[in-house]
């Protein structure tokens, strides 16, 4: 048995963390909520103190210093006792032993590990990837490379063609836009947003990217990228047709980083099998958000949802649970918020239902278009655009699995809110009981006098 | 920690806590300049009517949080001295991702600035304006009393890991 409390090495820690971001800061803040005192430490490839990564497109769009990024305070890691090994890559993992190797040749002993490894980008098979002015845009360094690109070249009739339609293309699309390059959008499939919008929200979303001169293909692909000239390349689509410009970036989505588990010998469907205490199919060993398949509520079962705040809630529990706590993941879904060229769209659950069991109930009035998807009464799926303050409400109707038979149409109404709820519903939310009202305290005193 | 109750029995939807709290975040004092400009603050906190009910919403500074699990920038805080949720504007990008999550829908668009906006207890005051100003009486602003507690933890939609 390793002694890990006191030990005066960095290389022996009773918390170990792979990855950087909300999954593993998530974890941080758990485990600090039981063990104020245990050692931690945190690997990550990047070199660099946690950031934003939803904010590299704001980077990109209008750079600024990195320190704006930062996703916690200078101080977080001093703050919590943790030992960083940034720009480092763990080769393996000995479950057996407890112990990891570096590429820098270090070996580090832990007590519980998390894998929060994250996904790295697809990068599609096409002749002539990679080359010069192919770019992907997961992290801050493909923000950094990119900026530096544009920089080198004549700052007029710059232009890119994103590879993929989806949030990552979008947000790469409007940064690019706002810095004045012309982007023609390569999407597979009919049409942009196709996993996280219905038809009529993406043809909103596409609508704004037009107006912002954005140029979009639908139901083509990028075959080949060859080098003309001097940054200067040429996107060759399915149909034969070339698109000149000076930088592509692929943007098809990103897959679980899951090679060192899998090499563990831990058990990976699509991503690392957890269950809900995050735990994975080695005792000792939990992961969370994008490398790992958690519960979603919407399906019933473990699946990807690659998305931040799930990363942090799973990061958050695995790090209770690794300082001995017996927390569960309380399951998260699909949830997704489109900030970009100015809409204002979100959405979870399922959008687009493959069968006609579910019930579809919209509002298409006043452009605020919304739409709830159901089933036998309970929501499955929601979009809102434009007013979307509300959307949470809805959202945890779904997660609590409230039955909205009686009040549905309620839940599309312009002036949707919690008074729409069942009595029973508003009353738990808002706890809205006052503690002790006036007119008691009133009789009160009144009796005291008597 | 003190927070403001409703008492939604007594409220009448009079709108007056909506027009204080944006007077409370305005730049001036002036109501009804505050109140006629373009660039007029957003109120954090909403009335919600279904007559004969009534009551406000706004931000009630969870236990746990979920704006801030969700929180993609880290511009939602719980402090760890007075136990408020606190909003960086400045990190804060505009995303409504804590709007996805909020179970009652307190948080605010401030479209003009593309701010998420939330009740922040009037930092600053003894009083949050609103609530000195609702002429029935029908906010309250006070400690949690174990009777509320009790009714938070029964009905607990907040995510509790522990």
């Amino acid at each position: 048995m390793i002694e890990y409390e006191g030990t005066m090495t960095k290389n022996v820690l009773k918390y170990l963390i792979v990855g950087n971001s909300a999954g593993g800061i998530g974890a941080v803040e758990g485990i600090r909520t039981i063990d104020k005192q245990g050692t931690i430490g945190i690997i990550s490839d990047e070199p660099y103190q946690t950031y934003s990564r939803p904010l590299i497109s704001h980077y990109l769009a209008e750079p600024c210093p990195i320190e704006k990024l930062w996703y916690r305070p200078a101080d977080f890691y001093k703050k919590n006792g943790i030992t960083t090994f940034l720009g480092k890559k763990v080769k393996k993992i000995d479950c057996r032993h407890h112990s990891v190797l570096l590429n820098t040749g270090e070996k580090i002993l832990w007590g519980k590990l998390l894998l929060a490894t994250g996904g790295s980008p697809i990068i599609p098979k096409i002749k002539g990837v990679p080359q010069q002015g192919v770019f992907t845009f997961t992290t801050l360094d493909d923000a950094i490379a990119i900026d530096q690109y544009l920089n080198k070249l004549p700052q007029d009739n710059i232009s890119a063609v994103v590879v993929g339609g989806g949030l990552i293309g979008v947000s790469v699309t409007e940064a690019l836009a706002k810095r004045g390059v012309c982007v023609s959008i390569v999407e597979m499939r009919e049409r942009i947003l196709n996993t996280i919008l219905d038809e009529h929200a993406s043809a909103i979303a596409a609508k704004a990217l037009q107006q912002a001169g954005v140029d979009i293909i639908t139901g083509s692909t990028v075959n080949e990228v060859k080098n003309v000239r001097d940054n200067t390349l040429s996107a060759v689509l399915g149909s034969n047709r070339e698109i000149l410009c000076n930088l592509v970036v692929l943007a098809i989505g990103v897959i679980p980083r899951v090679e060192l588990a899998t090499d563990a010998g831990i058990k990976v469907n699509r991503g690392i099998v957890v269950n809900k205490n995050m735990v994975s199919s080695s005792p000792d060993i939990y992961a969370c958000g994008d490398t790992s398949e958690a519960y979603d509520f919407i399906y019933d079962e473990c699946r990807l949802t690659p998305i931040w705040p799930n990363a942090y809630i799973g990061g958050k529990v695995a790090g209770l649970n690794m300082a001995g706590s017996s927390a569960e993941y309380p399951g998260g879904t699909a949830l997704n918020s489109l900030p970009y060229f100015g809409l204002d769209i979100t959405s979870a659950g399922i959008i687009n239902p493959g069968n006609s069991s579910f019930e579809i109930i919209e509002n298409l009035s006043n452009n605020n278009y919304r739409k709830i998807i159901l089933k036998d009464g309970l929501i499955k799926g929601m979009i809102f655009t434009g007013i979307v303050d509300r959307s949470g409400i809805i959202y945890h109707l779904m997660k609590d699995r409230v039955n909205t038979e009686s009040f549905k149409k309620e839940l599309i109404a312009d002036d949707f809110g919690m008074a729409s709820l069942p009595e029973e519903v508003w009353r738990s939310r808002l706890k809205i009981q006052a503690p002790e009202t006036n007119t008691n305290k009133c009789t009160a005193s009144a009796g005291e006098i008597r | 920690m003190k927070k403001i109750y409703v008492n939604e029995e007594i409220c009448i939807g009079c709108n007056l806590c909506e027009v204080f709290c944006r007077l409370a975040h305005a730049q001036s004092d002036d109501l009804i300049k505050e109140l006629k400009s373009k660039t007029a603050p957003v109120a954090r906190v909403s009335i919600e009517v279904r007559k004969p009910v009534s009551f406000s919403v706004r931000c009630q500074h969870c236990e746990e949080a979920p704006c801030v699990s969700a929180c993609l920038t880290g511009a939602l805080k719980k402090d760890e001295t007075t136990g408020a949720i606190t909003h960086n504007e400045e990190k804060c990008i505009g995303c409504w991702t804590c709007m996805m999550v909020c179970p009652i829908g307190a948080i605010k668009q401030d479209k003009l600035r593309r701010k998420a906006v939330k009740c922040d207890l009037c930092e600053g005051r003894d009083i949050p304006l609103c609530v000195a100003n609702c002429p029935n009486e029908a906010l309250i602003f006070a400690e949690e009393s174990d009777d509320i507690k009790q009714n938070i933890d029964d009905n607990s939609i907040c995510y509790d890991p522990a």
